[in-house]
């Protein structure tokens, strides 16, 4: 039957949360559409079950389960391999994939294969009677476009962390197992997965220090991080700090980098240009450290101090140990 | 080995926000007397492809959709840095095109250029943010797509390189062909043409296409731009002063206050 079909990879585990963001789109469209939601599970291993007992807790009814030993981490042609003949068969109206490392690849060949309307890093979706409508920020943030997706099938990337994950709906579901024809030699083989997480992932902080290219150095991220821990945040950069090599690519904020919603943004020697802040957005508070007061951060920040870092930074720290000691 | 680069001309991204303005009629960014540059990611892949052929060799051709007379700084600009000769698709209305349509122009060029073992784009244009294009052209071009490139070697067969991932970084051997999207790595700092490299360009082959000639006519891509907006930001930032103990001081209990930490 067409409906809604989301592609729910659980290649390093779990379901993840950007997979049940999709099921709380995939509910924003299926009622004013009236259509069904199901989805795929792709992945290999035991927990694939909970993957899909969690679907099944959101309210998604039918699961299309995929085991495979080739269906993990970043093996985007794997996932394509077994995924498009799934969407061939069932003929969906409307694919939702997130737009994290394996679906940005996906999602367009998908759309090319079927010749489907294609929307990608998607942070809203809505729906004008029989026509979709899929936000997305352009310019950098500068300006939100509002696309109307006027064809099917669609396919539709959302970007992660963009829609809320819905409230529990359990629903009795059912299970089908699909058995995906994947060739063994793909023409892209990931060799080594790295990780640089850091201790508090930037995804869930609640607090989150940024540095910028005011920081000067790895050196003062060392200060960055040690405010970062009396605050129990994470520490994250603007472009240029992830561009010299002073942090870790994937620390990086912004349009290219992560999308933020921390309670408290630091912004420490940034200047704000638009690319960063389309990364913080959805901070509810944020402080700007920077020495210049003509700094365009400040017109977005709700507290400035104006000074050099390296001496506001040590006494912030010495200030809230202070505070916890007391 | 011949490496075809996709740049875009896009508005400087990096204007300030009172340069910044949407045009109604076309829903876009307005371009007129605006500074016009190479889209930033775009000149990270262009300087990978030029780093490949000194490692092994090899020809690197630019290809850009555009308005032919706007384009020319953007063309000039990649064949002083060292692309060895360029396409213009001339289209009066690429700045309008989603993803989905330049990809076709894009891959119905690629089809003419004729054999290719690598195509390059950046991994996002500064303007539209789709990241499509790569993906796309892979399919069109049944070719291997690995996306938000850092690092690539040569190897028996293919390549082996360096993709970004929302944790941290895989390492992926790809086949050729191959599409990849390339993003900024200390490593890709795009190179600065020397004066005599600027001259040298003047005299590098460009050759200019229609998108009719190519037989890529406007497709229906299902999606319209229905409405650009931009949000009005209404943030008043309060200024605390003192010297950097006191503002730490002011800082933490203000916060405090508000049950933020
Ligand atoms: C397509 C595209 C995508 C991009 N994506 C991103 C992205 O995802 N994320 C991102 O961040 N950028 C991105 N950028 C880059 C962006 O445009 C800016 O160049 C970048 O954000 C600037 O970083 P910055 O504020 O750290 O550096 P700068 O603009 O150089 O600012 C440094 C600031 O530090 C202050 N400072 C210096 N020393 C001190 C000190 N001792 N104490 C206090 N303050 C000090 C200065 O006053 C200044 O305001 C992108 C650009 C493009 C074109």
């Amino acid at each position: 039957m067409p409906g809604i079909f989301i592609v729910a990879t659980a290649l390093e585990g779990s379901l993840g949360r950007s997979g049940l963001e999709l099921v709380g789109g995939a509910r924003t469209l299926a009622r004013p559409l009236d259509l069904e939601v199901s989805a795929a599970v792709l992945g290999h291993g035991a927990h694939l079950a909970d993957a899909v007992d969690e679907l099944h807790a959101h309210g998604v009814g039918k699961v299309y389960r995929c085991d495979h030993p080739a269906l993990t981490a970043g093996q985007s042609e794997a996932v394509l391999a077994a995924v498009d003949p799934l969407v061939g068969r069932e003929r969906p109206d409307i694919v939702l994939v997130s737009a994290d490392t394996v679906g940005r690849e996906v999602a367009p060949r998908l759309a090319y294969r079927h010749r489907a309307a294609l929307a990608t890093e998607v942070t809203a979706l809505d729906v004008d009677g029989t026509v979709i409508l899929a936000r997305r920020q352009v310019y950098a943030g500068r300006a939100i476009a509002t696309l109307a997706i006027t064809s099917r099938p669609a396919v539709i990337a959302v970007k992660p962390r963009a829609l809320d994950v819905p409230e529990r709906a359990p629903v009795r579901g059912t299970v089908e197992e699909v058995s995906a024809n994947i060739p063994s030699e793909l023409r892209l083989q990931v060799r080594e997965i790295h990780s640089e997480r850091a201790e508090v992932s930037l995804d869930d902080a609640a607090v989150v220090v940024g540095g910028g290219r005011g920081i000067g150095g790895p050196e003062g991220f060392k200060l960055l991080a040690e405010l970062a821990r009396v605050l129990g945040g994470a520490v994250g950069a603007s472009r240029p700090p992830a561009d010299e090599g002073w942090v870790p690519i994937t620390w990086q904020i912004g349009q290219t980098g992560k999308s933020i919603r921390p309670n408290l943004y630091l912004a420490v020697g940034i200047s704000g240009a638009a690319q960063h802040v389309a990364g913080v957005s959805g901070a509810r508070t944020i402080v700007a450290i920077n020495k210049d007061p003509e700094a365009p951060i400040f017109s977005l920040a709700h507290f400035g101090l104006v000074g050099d870092y390296r001496q506001i930074v040590p006494a912030l720290i010495a200030r809230l140990k202070d505070a916890a000691g007391t | 080995m011949h490496t075809i680069v996709c740049l875009k001309q896009v508005v400087d991204p990096e204007l300030p926000p009172w340069d910044f303005g949407i045009d109604p009629a076309t829903k876009r960014q307005v371009r007129t007397g605006k500074p016009l540059v190479i889209s930033t990611y775009d000149e990270n892949a262009l300087e990978l492809a030029l780093q490949l052929k000194e490692r092994v060799g090899g020809k690197v051709t630019a290809l850009t959709i555009g308005p032919a007379g706007e384009v020319k700084d953007a063309v000039r600009l990649a064949l002083a840095m060292g692309a060895d000769e360029a396409v213009v698709v001339d289209d009066a209305d690429a700045p309008l095109a989603l993803a989905a349509d330049k990809a076709q122009v894009l891959a119905a060029a690629i089809g003419r250029l004729g054999s290719f073992d690598l195509v390059l784009t950046g991994c996002e244009s500064a303007d539209w943010v789709e990241r499509a294009v790569a993906p796309f052209l892979a399919e069109a071009l049944e070719a291997a797509c690995v996306t938000f490139v850092t690092r690539a070697e040569v190897r028996e067969g293919g390549l082996t390189v360096r993709r970004t991932s929302d944790e941290g970084f895989h390492v992926v051997d790809v086949r050729l062909p191959a599409v990849l999207s390339v993003t900024s790595d200390e490593s890709l700092r795009p190179r600065l043409p020397k004066v005599k490299d600027i001259m040298g360009a003047m005299r590098k082959p460009v050759q200019t296409w229609t998108r009719a000639e190519l037989g890529a006519a406007a497709g229906a891509t299902g999606v319209e731009v229905r409405e650009v907006a931009v949000p009005q930001r209404t943030t008043k930032c309060e200024f605390i002063e003192g010297d950097p103990a006191q503002q730490a001081e002011a800082l933490v209990s203000r916060l405090r206050a508000l049950k933020i930490i």
